[in-house]
């Protein structure tokens, strides 16, 4: 009797420790999943989620504060992969009817309206326009996400948003489309 | 006798060829104008070195190669700009490009040529000249032969391939340049040979051409080139299957020629060097097959940047226009393109030569691909991930070595257009890795400007914290040793003491004068000097 509790006390103490000094060793830094849900968003940091940028919007999403299916940018493609992450059923972005991802557009600012005032310089998440005081403002097109948050910024209305043209460097081969035969 | 090696799978498509090579060469007439594009090479477009309304000579530089991997572009004849704009290429894309449009003046004048004596120069001088005649591969990929001629770091060359098996059906450009021009192409070769230093020099010539290999074999009597024929299977003109034919050795996945001490060039491309560096010419011509439904198949040598309209006279019920061979050649939207450098072959098509293949039928993976692929691809399971957009498995399967060379199409019995998918796939992962560098980048930029914002925000805070104290310590100081001011701040103090003393007097003075009861200007500014500054 007493040879059998000893023999379990001493196994849980053993086990005891293995687990103990696993969950030290093995220690995960951080949410994995933030990490995993912010590698899938498009990065434009436009705030059209309602939060500031997408990690804030990647810690929501992981912590269950957000739906998954707010990001603009990324569309129902987006929502899909994330909504597959979490386990969760999908729901297309902007209600029932859905939206793709948007076309890729960038800032466009009309030089001869500018009158560099710096405001659209202080609101780009990425540091894509520059500019100085007084001086006409320009946008940097590789740089720059198609966020948006310049355009209300723009207290002379000169930015615009202008899609991206394709040329032959960014030219894809569209999906190949072919009747099949109807099987008699 | 070498022995030859075999690549896996492989077809034999009916050749066509004996339309196309009956007649000799002929120069294609000089057009009223060329349109000459940019982007002729893999790389980064030339950047035009002319502008609207110069005129330019035959062979002058009109487009500087821009980068590393890039080649120049030249005037094909002497004229006028009329134009730098948009203007349509030829490209599966139907999109327009940069092009340099001359008006031709018909004289032909000739930039003065300076040829160089490749065996008394510097490597890299003959590399530079290579890049500034613009010679790039002219096997259909267009690679700029200065950059695979520079083998860098690399362990030494053992084996130059030359190119000269032209295994797809209808062409017969390089096989009609080999037979009336060998001993320009062995010249060429010697050059290459000169700055590669190769063990062999292997030049592999499909079996179906014996006039062209007789006549290289001539000119390469007294030389240590071999001329190897091999057998004739379509793929055996690309590139890593004829190195492998030639050789045994198999170019790694994912790895180039090169990292197994091997270069491949085609025999076009020796040519063009050897008239770049004998004779100063740069490329501004190539020779181009032009068959199918046309009134005469034939090779012509035509200008760069000639509208494809003006060399094709094609017979009645040409449906359509095929650039490049049946295999991997891709339908020419609009026939007011110019020829570029890439052209080898452009094929009139009708109905009676090309029939519109039957309607595609689902995948019965019988696995007929598979046996001919000649990269030893599973390109049923490719098709599976392409079709239903699962571009990871499609890569992770090796997507990328595909050659696209129409093997699987061509034998499958569901004429699924197999190498669609290929090239959809490929672009889109290629498009999917761009935005997610783009994405990373954009990440990084964010996360700097929410650090920096951060960091001159402390700064501020640390500016204030400094000047708060500061002044409390000069208030402190001020106060404990009574008047001691500094003597600037004390002149400044009593110059300002004077100016409203002056002031005062001055108003005083007007008072006594005329006794006007509106107040002096002068009283305003003394105060406004008053204020502590």
């Amino acid at each position: 009797m007493l040879t059998a509790i000893l023999v379990m006390v001493l196994l849980a103490v053993v086990l005891g420790a293995v687990l103990g000094f696993a969950s030290i060793k093995f220690k995960i830094e951080g949410n994995p999943m933030v990490e995993k849900i912010e590698a899938t968003l498009p990065q434009t940091q436009c705030g059209q989620c309602g939060f500031a940028g997408c990690k804030p919007y990647a810690e929501a999403v992981a912590s269950g504060q957000a739906a998954p299916n707010l990001c603009v940018p990324g569309g129902d493609n987006v929502a899909k992969s994330l909504a597959e992450l979490l386990g969760v059923e999908f729901q297309p972005v902007g209600g029932a009817e859905g939206a793709g991802p948007k076309p890729k557009m960038v800032a466009f600012i009309d030089e001869n309206t500018c009158i560099g005032c710096t405001a659209c310089i202080k609101v780009c998440p990425v540091d894509a326009i520059v500019g100085s005081s007084k001086l006409m403002h320009t946008i940097l097109i590789n740089q720059c996400t198609g966020c948006e948050l310049c355009v209300p910024a723009c207290p002379v209305d000169c930015i615009t948003m202008e899609p991206v043209k394709t040329d032959l460097a960014a030219w894809k081969w569209r999906y190949p489309v072919f009747e099949l035969k109807k099987a008699a | 006798m070498r022995t030859l090696h075999k690549f896996h799978g492989g077809v034999h498509p009916p050749q066509h060829k004996a339309e196309s090579n009956g007649l000799p060469i002929a120069p294609a007439p000089l057009p009223k104008r060329v349109i000459v594009p940019l982007r002729q090479h893999i790389g980064a477009p030339a950047k035009a070195q002319v502008k609207v309304g110069d005129h330019v000579l035959k062979g002058q530089m009109i487009g500087a190669a821009d980068g590393y991997i890039s080649a120049a572009v030249h005037a094909p004849t002497s004229g006028t700009v009329s134009a730098i704009d948009l203007h349509a290429v030829p490209h599966p894309s139907g999109l327009p490009d940069l092009c340099i449009t001359i008006e031709a003046d018909g004289e032909d004048r000739w930039i003065e040529r300076q040829r160089i004596d490749y065996k008394t120069a510097v490597p890299d001088a003959v590399r530079h000249a290579l890049r500034d005649a613009g010679i790039v591969g002219l096997g259909g990929a267009v690679f700029p032969s200065y950059v695979k001629l520079n083998p860098g770091q690399q362990a030494k060359i053992k084996t130059l391939v030359l190119n000269g098996a032209e295994c797809e059906p209808w062409i017969t450009s390089d096989d009609m340049l080999m037979r009336e021009r060998a001993a320009e192409i062995v010249e060429g070769i010697r050059i290459m040979a000169h700055l590669m230093q190769p063990d062999e020099v292997l030049i592999g010539i499909e079996d179906n051409k014996p006039e062209a290999i007789t006549a290289m074999q001539s000119a390469c009597q007294g030389t240590s080139f071999e001329v190897v024929a091999v057998p004739t299977l379509y793929p055996g003109g690309g590139e890593k299957q004829l190195i492998q034919v030639l050789t045994g050795k198999e170019v790694p996945s994912g790895q180039r020629p090169i990292n197994i001490g091997v270069i491949c060039s085609n025999t076009a491309t020796a040519y063009t060097v050897h008239r770049a560096i004998n004779h100063g010419e740069p490329v501004i011509s190539r020779v181009v097959t032009v068959t199918g439904n046309v009134q005469k198949p034939q090779n012509f040598e035509a200008l760069i940047g000639t509208p494809i309209s003006e060399i094709v006279r094609q017979a009645g019920d040409t449906s359509h226009y095929i650039m490049g061979g049946p295999m991997m050649g891709f339908d020419l939207t609009n026939l007011n393109v110019p020829l570029t450098k890439a052209i080898n072959c452009v094929i009139a098509a009708s109905p009676a030569l090309f029939p519109p293949k039957p309607a595609a039928m689902p995948c019965i993976r019988c696995g007929q691909c598979a046996q001919v692929c000649p990269c030893n691809l599973q390109p049923q399971e490719l098709y599976w991930f392409s079709q239903s957009r699962n571009f990871d498995k499609a890569r992770a399967y090796n997507l990328f070595d595909c050659i696209e060379c129409g093997c699987c199409s061509y034998v499958c019995p569901s004429h699924i257009p197999l190498v669609s998918f290929y090239r959809f796939a490929k672009s889109e992962i290629v498009m999917q890795d761009r935005e997610k560098i783009a994405a990373d980048q954009a990440k990084e930029r964010f996360e700097f400007k929410k650090q920096r914002e951060e960091r001159e925000k402390q700064e501020k805070a640390a500016r204030m914290a400094e000047k708060a104290a500061a002044a409390t310590a000069a208030k402190a100081a001020a106060a404990a040793s009574g008047e001691m001011e500094d003597p600037e701040a004390a002149a400044k103090k009593a110059a300002i003491q004077a100016a409203v003393e002056r002031a005062k007097a001055k108003k005083a003075e007007a008072a006594a004068l005329s006794p006007s009861p509106h107040p002096s200007p002068v009283e305003g500014e003394g105060a406004k000097n008053t204020e502590p500054t």
